[in-house]
């Protein structure tokens, strides 16, 4: 791209602590803004732009009728599309919403008046409309930010890594949770995050969704070797990708 | 007053967390509407707990809200211990209420000068400033960065947080993670005095409206951020466990939000409430800060809170090197780190029980309640929120303010409610939680 991209960013269902991690990045944040133009960023700008976008970066997950227009509109006037965050690249925890009848979590939390409240099925943004960069994580790590960011300028793909956890986990030296006696989801998790938890003692909790051929026998033999509950490794994959399902079934509600 | 007709809609509010609408609908003089609308999509979060280990509680609800994830962490933390009759200890407290300063400090420069300043300096956001007030941005991205450094070492990152949990940490400091600490909050005080110098220069709205400002309070000496009973500045003082007797929340057809109301028709909470409970419990340095801001409990102009949290900016700081230093002085015990999963191992003992947090985060007070069963998994959760206790105080601010301010033209009148709310520095996301259904038609 020769001139400065017109970048925005826009927020759906989310904690918005993914766009956070941007005023996070002290005084780079301004070299930042010497390649881009950031023309809307609700929670810290109250500029309006009514141009085309080069780029918009999303965060949040679509989960009600009002999203599904507004994100098909910032689709029609983007040139790139970045989902950015778990809950925009895999619908994150708010996909847990799913493992519920959306009728009865509806009536739950609302009582009688449930049907005024708009909501759906949590999607992902690649579930709506099509998306062209991957930045995964929850939160975001913001050296792969970069790295996404610098392909974008450069036009070039960027693959995020499909390899597990583990392999980074391995490089950073650390004693497997597996031989703590702790159910880790490492081995089945996308790398990327420079095993960010498990550097700090906890475990993978699978933010940035799974590998696309996760070794399955692999993973047999070490829920067979340490016991584990098949319930409660299900359980914990579903924390961040329960979404997963809905990508083969894109028309769904 | 004037006979004007006035209509303000103020659709995704900028410059706050989440999204929030103002409408005000003035007919003749007459005010017909005055509301702030949380339109912010529902998440469930409540919901979502229900079947899950009480070890996942804090990883789940820290995603309630990027800002104050610490916040949440400690308060879902606390009310999971005391669910499961889990005592921590005195080091896990001392570095708790650590993490709860720096979070504390953390959000407040985000709020006072990205969310703020340009109002205050008339522009529409920090990037303007770039250019006209260079310096100064640098200052405030230095500043927030060296919060987030900090967290980066205690809790690998501030960000929701790795290694605070059930129990205690995962990851101790070792010593020379206290002295790179220390390093970067000594460096942080010619900021902060420099951040003081600034705010001394700005001119605040002026409007006052007398409510009860409600927060933790306690009987000893300490600014209570992390332990405490729930008091008001009515004289009023509840045991935490009965929160629900202070929120008393009820629906309105407008917000997804609910709202609160103790023994006035509203209450607030956050760093002005906080100031006006405790101010001679904080720390000297930020005393004299108060008293150089002209800043005297009770004070009752809402648009001041951002200078209670600039005033605390100097508690939090002051107070998080102190009990720095401290551990300086003592070895920390590194008996105490704990790896617990799932508690597949049975680490920590398990019983069933209800467990109720009761935190200051950097917007008031945050409440979270838990009931488990006897294998620890969760039964019904429960989360309240400062923003949604704030709504209701937020728009008897405006009812009051609209009047006022009515022969002033429409885009200043706009700027002064959108001013009002972002003093408050609202965190929709947060707010519009979705509480337990079932307590609502009590």
């Amino acid at each position: 791209m020769m001139k400065k991209p017109k970048v925005a960013f826009f927020d759906f269902a989310c904690c918005e602590g993914c766009q956070l991690q941007v005023t996070n990045m002290g005084e780079t944040l301004l070299d930042l803004l010497g390649v881009i133009d950031v023309v809307e960023f609700r929670e810290a700008m109250s500029e309006k732009w009514k141009g085309k976008y080069d780029i918009a970066i999303i965060e949040g997950s679509i989960t009600t009728n009002h999203a599904v227009e507004l994100i098909k509109k910032i689709r029609e006037r983007s040139e790139i599309i970045i989902a950015y965050g778990s809950c925009a690249t895999i619908g994150g925890v708010n996909g847990m919403k799913n493992n519920f009848k959306l009728k009865d979590i509806r009536k739950e939390v609302y009582g009688k008046d449930y049907k005024y409240f708009d909501t759906r099925k949590t999607r992902a943004v690649h579930q709506v409309v099509k998306v062209d960069y991957f930045v995964h994580g929850c939160p975001v790590y913001i050296p792969e930010f970069f790295k996404v960011l610098k392909s974008v300028l450069a036009g070039l793909p960027y693959q995020v890594p499909d390899y597990s956890v583990c392999v980074e986990c391995k490089f950073n030296e650390n004693v497997c949770m597996y031989d703590r006696e702790i159910t880790c989801l490492g081995p089945i998790t996308r790398a990327g995050c420079n095993s960010w938890c498990i550097n700090n003692n906890n475990l993978c909790y699978g933010c940035r969704g799974m590998v696309s051929n996760p070794n399955e026998k692999g993973a047999k033999d070490v829920i067979k070797k340490y016991h584990i509950p098949t319930a409660m490794i299900i359980n914990k994959m579903n924390m961040y990708n329960t979404c997963r399902e809905l990508d083969e079934d894109k028309d769904e509600q | 007053m004037s006979n004007r007709t006035v209509k303000v809609k103020v659709e995704y509010l900028t410059r706050v967390e989440g999204h929030g609408n103002i409408v005000v609908n003035v007919k003749e003089g007459i005010l017909e509407k005055c509301e702030l609308q949380i339109v912010e999509a529902p998440r469930f979060f409540e919901g979502m707990l229900q079947g899950r280990s009480i070890f996942e509680a804090q990883h789940i609800t820290s995603r309630i809200c990027g800002i104050c994830s610490c916040g949440h962490t400690l308060a879902s933390i606390q009310a999971a211990e005391e669910a499961i009759g889990f005592i921590p200890s005195k080091q896990t407290l001392e570095l708790r209420k650590f993490l709860l300063h720096m979070e504390n400090l953390d959000s407040h420069i985000l709020h006072i000068y990205l969310l703020v300043a340009p109002d205050l300096l008339g522009v529409k956001s920090f990037v303007p400033l770039i250019r006209s007030h260079n310096q100064v941005v640098r200052l405030a991205l230095k500043m927030k960065k060296a919060c987030n450094d900090v967290c980066d070492i205690l809790v690998g990152r501030h960000i929701h947080p790795i290694s605070a949990i059930v129990g205690g940490f995962t990851k101790l400091p070792r010593e020379n993670d206290l002295d790179a600490m220390l390093k970067i909050l000594y460096d942080m005080r010619p900021g902060m005095d420099a951040t003081v110098e600034l705010a001394a220069g700005l001119k605040f709205p002026v409007f006052e409206r007398d409510t009860e400002y409600v927060a933790l309070v306690s009987d000893d000496a300490e600014y209570p951020m992390l332990l405490g009973d729930v008091g008001s500045t009515d004289g009023k003082r509840l045991s935490k466990n009965e929160y629900k007797k202070v929120t008393n929340e009820f629906i309105v057809p407008h917000s997804s939000a609910k709202h609160a109301k103790w023994n006035r028709e509203s209450y607030a909470v956050g760093a002005l409430s906080r100031f006006n409970l405790n101010s001679q419990k904080l720390h000297s340095k930020a005393r004299k800060t108060a008293n150089a801001l002209n800043m005297k409990p009770k004070v009752i102009n809402p648009y001041l809170n951002t200078v209670a949290q600039l005033i605390e900016c100097v508690h939090s700081l002051e107070d998080g090197i102190k009990i720095l230093e401290d551990f300086k002085k003592r070895e920390i015990n590194y008996d105490e780190e704990i790896i617990v999963g799932l508690n597949e191992q049975n680490r920590i003992k398990v019983k069933s029980g209800i467990g109720v947090g009761a935190v200051e985060v950097p917007r008031g007070t945050l409440f979270h309640c838990y009931e488990v069963d006897e294998k620890g998994m969760i039964t019904k959760a429960n989360c309240i929120i400062p923003t949604s206790q704030n709504v209701n105080n937020i728009e008897r601010d405006m009812k009051k303010l609209v009047p006022e301010i009515l022969n002033r033209s429409d885009q200043d009148i706009t700027l002064s409610l959108e001013m009002l709310v972002r003093a408050y520095d609202p965190c929709i996301s947060c707010s519009a939680h979705f509480l337990n259904v079932k307590n609502v038609n009590r």
